[in-house]
Order: C-alpha cells, then sequence, then structure tokens
C-alpha cells in the first residue's frame, strides 16, 4: 500500500467515526486510578440493555487530571460535550440524556471540545485553553494512542513522508534552524546532537529515545507514550533517517506498564503498515524500534548511565568525552533524545512557515510542557510557549492554590531543580531564566508548595530521594549527599546550631563541584534555592525550634482547645492509636505528650464544626495542662 | 506470584532463559522476568543467569542490587507501596507510612511473618492529583490518611483468616 493508499483509509475511518454518535473515555493511567475502566464498563453494560450500539474508544490524557475520570460523548449534528468526574452510577444518566436524548446533562459537563483553526482540540469554556498552546499535546486524549489511523488522518506520518524525500543533511539543516532544544532538561541543541551523531564514524548506528521519566512527580513522558506514541516514532524513525541509522529503542522504565503495552502495540501497528520495517514507507530506508524495560533508577535518566543500563550493567555514568553521539551503545554511534525532543520532530522538519521557530523566546524556541502537582485546584498536564510567566501558569491554568490558601513556592524539576519562591512568579519560563533562578526546566515537572509546606522539610525530602539513588561512583555525591541530609535532619528535628547553615551552604557547592553526573551536580538544587528564598525558617527551626508551617514532627505538638472541645463528643480518643488522650464522658480531652506518636489522626477525625485540635510549634509554646498549672499555682501561691 | 523461600521451579527458569537466547546482553530484561514469574529474584536462579549469559554472577548480582524494580526476597501474599512522590510527601504521605507500620506491625521493607503483608515505598506511580496514595495488590487508594488506613486494610485481612 502506498502512503497515499493508506492516508485515504485512515481519512475515510476517520470520517466514518466523526458521522456516528462514540463515547471517549479517557484511560491513560491517571483516568485508570480514578476509575475509568469500571466508567466504561457500565457504558458497556447500559448500552447492551438498551441494545444501542455506540463505539467506546479509549483514549489518552487531555492534561485535566483533575477531572478524571473524564468522558467525552461526540454526536454527529452536534455539540461533543466534555464530562468531568464521572462515576459508574452517572453513566445512566449521560446514556439517557444525549446518547438517546438530546439533553447533554449540563450538570456534569465541563465544557464542550471544539477544534480550533489549528485543529486542535480546545474546551472554549475553560479560560486556561486560552493560555495554553499545544503542539506535542495537541493530540492527547483526542485520538486512540492504539489505532495507527487515528494518528495519520489528523496528519500523522505525514511528516516522514516528506523527509524521506529529502536528504539527511537537510533535515538536520531545519532541525538546526528550529532552534529545538533537547527537553529532557539540560537543553542541547538538538540540530547540533543530530549533526555530531551524522558524523561520527561507524556503520551500525543507533536512536535512543529516553522515556526513563524518575523525577518523583513528573509524568508528561508517561502521558505523550500513553496518549500518542505514533508521534514519537514518526520523530525516531525521522531521526533514524537523517543521521544514518537503522535500528532504535525505546528505554521505558518498568513503573510504566501501561505505557510500554501502548508503544508496543503502536510498534506492531507500524510495522504492519509498512511504516516501520525494511522498506519504510516504499522508500529503501530500513529502521527498526525496540522496547527496552528499564528496572526502576533515577540516574538512569542520564544519558550514559542509560546506555549502561541497556548493556545489562549497573547503570552508572561515565566520563564524557566521547559523546554517545561517537561512541554510544555497544560502543557505537548512539542519537538519544527524550521523548517530547522527539515528538517535535514531526511538526519541525519541512515546516516551511517556521511555525515552531516563531513561538517561545529568543534561545528557548518553542513550547514547554509541565505536570502541575501539589496544592493547585487544577492539577494536570499543560503546554505553553517558552516565556510565559510562571504567576500565569500558577493563576491562569493552574487555578491558583487551593483551598484559597497563600502561595509559598513552586519546585520545578525535581530533585534536580529548585524551588522558585513568589517575587520570582514573573520571570518568563525558559531553560536560562531558570538557571538563573537557582532551578531548572529538568524534567518539568512543577509542584505547587503553599503555606502549610515547609520548606526545609522539602529539601530534606528531596535530598532523602537523592541519597537513596545516587549510583555511588563519585565519592562527593555518595556521601555528600548523606552528609546533607543528616544535616537537614538535625535541623528538621531542632538539633542543628547556627553554624550548620554555613556548612550545608559550603558542602552543597562541593558536592556540586566534585560530582561526575547532573545527578550530583544538581542534588544540591532544593537545599540551595530553599536556603536562598526561605532562609528565614531555616533560622526559625534552629534559633526558636519552631517549624512555622507545622510540618516537622520533633517541632510540633497537637493540642485541643478546652474551649472549642465537644465534651460529649469522643471520635478522637476511639482513633488514637498509642491511647494518649485522656478526658472521660462529658469532659475536655486532653492529650498526654509523652504518649503522643503525632500521627494527626485526631486533627483529621475532629468534626469541623468544633475544630478543637491544633497544632502548636514550639512545643514549648504549649499551654501548661491543668495538672502542672494546679501545681504551679500551688507552688507559687 | 510462585514459591516461598528459596523454593522455585528449575524448568520454568529453563523456559524463562531460553526465550532470552538470541538476544544481546539481556540481563535486565531476564531478570524481570524471572521475577515476574517467582515473585523475587531467587539466589540459584541469579547463579544460573551468570552461567547462561556467561557473566560473573558478582556482576548479577551488582545488577539486581543496583535496581529498585530487584527484589531478593519474596513479597507478602497482600503487597502494600506507599508513593511517597514528592505531591503524595506533601499531602501526607509519610504520616500513611507510619500508620500502615503501626496497623501491620511492620517496617517499611519487611514482609509480615505470617506472609500476608510486605510494606515498600515507591517513588511516583504517576497520579499525583489523588496523593497522598497507596495502592495495596493493584487497587489504588486515592487520597489516604491514617485514619483510613486500618479500613483499607480490613477487606484483605478477612481473606486471610478466611483461608486459615
Amino acid at each position: 500500500m502506498t502512503f497515499e493508499e493508506i492516508r485515504e483509509k485512515a481519512q475515510a475511518q476517520w470520517e466514518g467515526l466523526k458521522s456516528i454518535t462514540h463515547v471517549l473515555v479517557g484511560t491513560a493511567t491517571c483516568g485508570r486510578a480514578a476509575g475509568a475502566l469500571d466508567v466504561i464498563d457500565a457504558f458497556k453494560n447500559e448500552l447492551a440493555r438498551r441494545s444501542i450500539d455506540v463505539p467506546i474508544i479509549q483514549v489518552g490524557c487531555i492534561g485535566l487530571c483533575y477531572a478524571e475520570p473524564l468522558v467525552i460523548i461526540s454526536k454527529p449534528e452536534s455539540f461533543r460535550v466534555v464530562y468531568q468526574n464521572i462515576t459508574p452510577d452517572l453513566v445512566p444518566r449521560l446514556v439517557e440524556g444525549y446518547i438517546v436524548g438530546d439533553d447533554p446533562c449540563l450538570e456534569l459537563a465541563l465544557g464542550t471540545l471544539e477544534i480550533d483553526d489549528r485543529g486542535t482540540p480546545t474546551i472554549p469554556e475553560l479560560p486556561r485553553f486560552e493560555h495554553e498552546f499545544r503542539l506535542i499535546l495537541r493530540h492527547c486524549g483526542y485520538i486512540d494512542p492504539e489505532n495507527i489511523h487515528d494518528y495519520i488522518a489528523n496528519g500523522g506520518y505525514h511528516t516522514l513522508e516528506k523527509a524521506l524525500k529529502m536528504r539527511p543533511e537537510e533535515i538536520i539543516e531545519s532541525v538546526k534552524k528550529s532552534g529545538l532544544r533537547g527537553r529532557g532538561g539540560a537543553g542541547f541543541p538538538a540540530g547540533l546532537k543530530w549533526e555530531l551523531c551524522r558524523e561520527a564514524e561507524g556503520k551500525t548506528k543507533c536512536v535512543v529515545c529516553n522515556a526513563d521519566e524518575g523525577d518523583p512527580g513528573a509524568f508528561m513522558d508517561r502521558v505523550i507514550l500513553e496518549s500518542n506514541p505514533q508521534e514519537v516514532i514518526e520523530g525516531m524513525i525521522i531521526a533514524g533517517y537523517a543521521v544514518g541509522a537503522h535500528k532504535g529503542y525505546i528505554y521505558v522504565r518498568a513503573e510504566y506498564p501501561l505505557a510500554i503495552e501502548r508503544v508496543g502495540s503502536a510498534l506492531k501497528q507500524g510495522e504492519e503498515m509498512g511504516i516501520l520495517g525494511d522498506d519504510v514507507l516504499g522508500s529503501g530506508f530500513s529502521f527498526h524500534i525496540g522496547i527496552a524495560e528499564g528496572a526502576g533508577a533515577f540516574v538512569s535518566g542520564e544519558a550514559t548511565a542509560l546506555v549502561a543500563a541497556m548493556e545489562g550493567k549497573r547503570s552508572e555514568p561515565r566520563v564524557r568525552p566521547p559523546r554517545l553521539s561517537q561512541a554510544g551503545l555497544w560502543g557505537n554511534p548512539t542519537l538519544l533524545n527524550n521523548v517530547k525532543t522527539f515528538s517535535y520532530i514531526p511538526l519541525i522538519i519541512g515546516d516551511e512557515r517556521e511555525g515552531f521557530a516563531s513561538i517561545g523566546t529568543e534561545k528557548s524556541k518553542g513550547t514547554a510542557v509541565f505536570t502541575l502537582a501539589g496544592k493547585v485546584e487544577y492539577p494536570g498536564l499543560t503546554e505553553v510557549p517558552m516565556g510565559t510567566t510562571l504567576r500565569r501558569v500558577v493563576y491562569d491554568i493552574a487555578g491558583g492554590m487551593r483551598k484559597g490558601k497563600k502561595f509559598k513556592a513552586v519546585q520545578i524539576g525535581g530533585p534536580s531543580g529548585g524551588c522558585v519562591p513568589e517575587s520570582l512568579l514573573d520571570i518568563p519560563i525558559d531553560f536560562d531564566s531558570l538557571r538563573d533562578a537557582g532551578s531548572m526546566m529538568g524534567s518539568g515537572g512543577m509542584i505547587f508548595m503553599d503555606e502549610n509546606d515547609c520548606a526545609v522539610d522539602t529539601a530534606r525530602f528531596f535530598l532523602d530521594f537523592t541519597t537513596k539513588e545516587s549510583c555511588g561512583k563519585c565519592t562527593m555525591c555518595r556521601m555528600g549527599t548523606l552528609q546533607l541530609m543528616s544535616i537537614l535532619e538535625d535541623i528538621c528535628a531542632g538539633k542543628a546550631e547556627l553554624k550548620d547553615l554555613e556548612l550545608l551552604q559550603q558542602l552543597s557547592e562541593d558536592v556540586k563541584m566534585g560530582s561526575l553526573c547532573g545527578l550530583g551536580r544538581s542534588a544540591p538544587n532544593p537545599v540551595l534555592t530553599t536556603m536562598r528564598y526561605f532562609g528565614d525558617e531555616y533560622k526559625a527551626h534552629i534559633l526558636e525550634k519552631r517549624c512555622p508551617a507545622l510540618v516537622c514532627k520533633d517541632l510540633i505538638a497537637y493540642y485541643i482547645l478546652p474551649d472549642k472541645c465537644d465534651r460529649a463528643c469522643e471520635h478522637c480518643i476511639l482513633v488514637c492509636p498509642t491511647e494518649a488522650i485522656k478526658g472521660g464522658k462529658g469532659e475536655i480531652k486532653v492529650i498526654d505528650q509523652e504518649k503522643c506518636s503525632k500521627c494527626g489522626t485526631c486533627l483529621e477525625v475532629c468534626p469541623p464544626e468544633y475544630n478543637a485540635v491544633i497544632k502548636i510549634s514550639p512545643v514549648s509554646k504549649l499551654p501548661p495542662s491543668k495538672m502542672e498549672k494546679e501545681s504551679s499555682a500551688e507552688g507559687g501561691g | 506470584m510462585k514459591g516461598k523461600g528459596e523454593e522455585f521451579s528449575t524448568e520454568q527458569l529453563s523456559t524463562i532463559l531460553e526465550k532470552h537466547r538470541s538476544e544481546k546482553n539481556g540481563l535486565i530484561p531476564v531478570l524481570l522476568e524471572i521475577q515476574e514469574e517467582f515473585g523475587f529474584l531467587p539466589r540459584e536462579a541469579m547463579k544460573r543467569v551468570a552461567e547462561f549469559l556467561g557473566m560473573d554472577p558478582i556482576d548479577v548480582w551488582g545488577v539486581a542490587t543496583f535496581f529498585n524494580q530487584f527484589r531478593l526476597t519474596p513479597l507478602g501474599k497482600n503487597h502494600v507501596k506507599v508513593c511517597m512522590g514528592t505531591a503524595c510527601h506533601l499531602a501526607g504521605g509519610r504520616l500513611v507510612l507510619e500508620a500502615l507500620e503501626r496497623e501491620l506491625s511492620i517496617k517499611v521493607g519487611e514482609t509480615s511473618e505470617d506472609g500476608q503483608f510486605s510494606l515498600e515505598r515507591v517513588a511516583c506511580i504517576g497520579c499525583c492529583m489523588l496523593a497522598p496514595v497507596t495502592v495495596i495488590k493493584d487497587k489504588i487508594y486515592p487520597k489516604m490518611t491514617p485514619f483510613k488506613v486500618e479500613e483499607a486494610l480490613i477487606p484483605y485481612r478477612q481473606e486471610s483468616t478466611v483461608e486459615d
């Protein structure tokens, strides 16, 4: 079959689907966790019960994780309606209302799905879509990731067809001209990397896609692979053709079973259609892609460490040069790029309008994809033009802080990144300005913190992570992070002295200097940035033994406000795991601080109408208990 | 998951190894598949893998102990995973982990004596909007709190008493 025939078939199939009523359900990992598969079963049952034949299509994630399970009902002559937080018991209502009848069930709707003039699905009712610019996410949650026709009908593999008629040098020139920088975090110019690999000596070159997304709080690569794997594959084939490779690998972490499954099915379909294999689209160019499963190590995200893991070794980074483009997998020239970098390729090659280069800032072109998590109203995924301010992302896209709490900081780039405080919210997001702020683009994971999150505890959390994930090769990283961690633990426990801050600063600089790879060189970033922007909080822990955010366990105490406690209620007594709460029927409840394990359960169960349990820091501020009061009164009197 | 302690079927192991014969440097895929079959990496199986791939056993051990996915001891019948990603940490994941340790009377990384429960911390399972998250067997428990822990464990505890 020629590509023209493939395309016609795909288009016909897509038009066919559009002409009938159908249901789309988001079933990426996030949708599944929220119960999407139960919703699908409910639809099947309800439709079967009514003997209606309506296709139910599993799609990926549209980026509105807070609204999962997300259902879209598409009717040929009416609006496509997007429904949020659908549970199985709501399904009969939707079937009755909008599939059988004409009631769009607006009380369950999030908005309508419309296709804008660039062909990108948007939900105009949500103001966030005005600020987003979806390039690589444009099909996510809209097309079936396990049906290659959906991708082709929406413009997929057009670029590959075009690229195969270009000279490899022209393709590389096109990547260079676009200004695309690698999306793995460091921002190395992609075109230059491709050129180095093309020029390297070696017969069996290969292309590797880095999908070892290890940052605990970033999940955009997973979403892309689960929602539109063909886009990544198309980028890889073009890369293979440009650098002269015939073999590609997608290295996915084993923690992402659904991504592995969907990539596997995408590859199989590509082979069946002649898009992958010995004769790519009849051009004579041969390219095969395999999946390599990672076994879970944060350091494997580092390019040379990833290659070591693929060779079946411990995933330890090595000294560069030689660069991977000269000597990579099994010694062969290897082109290694991140999932997102490959995803951009089909949009860039042969685009005479230079659409990609026209978006973004002078040195950071195109868009940036971020995952939004933590204490914001609308956690999820977003794609914005480079240069968008953080304030816009926090307030216009993520919906501001949850429960009206005050914004404190955003941690960008996970354990390698740094935290950015309120005062820097107006900086434009791009590779360079984030680095100047002490943070980095890194994975693109954004975690939002509010006034109830402790800066010191957050730094300790990230150090705990990097300490465990350090591969152990460099002493400064292996032992240095451990020492940093122990100083931070002392601070959180109120056992540190002021001079420890100097040590913390110095050691952080030393770990950065004395480590070979990005893991060690960036591990102290969370410490350095929190010290820089929240120095007062460190001092409060040390000098006053006080945790201003009321997080650090050793510096807080739970206390029941006597005037708020409803004497008849015994919720706290019943749940306390250490029997630390005293007070009989009709008496005010009191926490025995000696016995209290500070699990917080009493605070959780105390009915909101009383709200009697509070946290106090420093512990010395705890009001004296009744008995102590009596004895001091006697003594004093 | 089959087998207890160091018992495993050598036949099944041979089948797995044969499947990987044609692959180049397939150590990690082989180990992942062995673990999938037996629930952990039995010491004897690792020795066989070393022999099969022409490697020193110490190098297989080195890889098996390097990556987080690999386990050297069997898991409990009900494997409990507590997400300790950043979002879950901020939402109080540590309190949930401590509550589970207290309820199950085991520390993180351990398996209960009766083999019913094992407890593990994992770094982000990618559903941050449901934080803090706990996974028991394959079921995801969203927005966990120390108070909800006891209730979540009830069905698994009942199941084990019924069997006994």
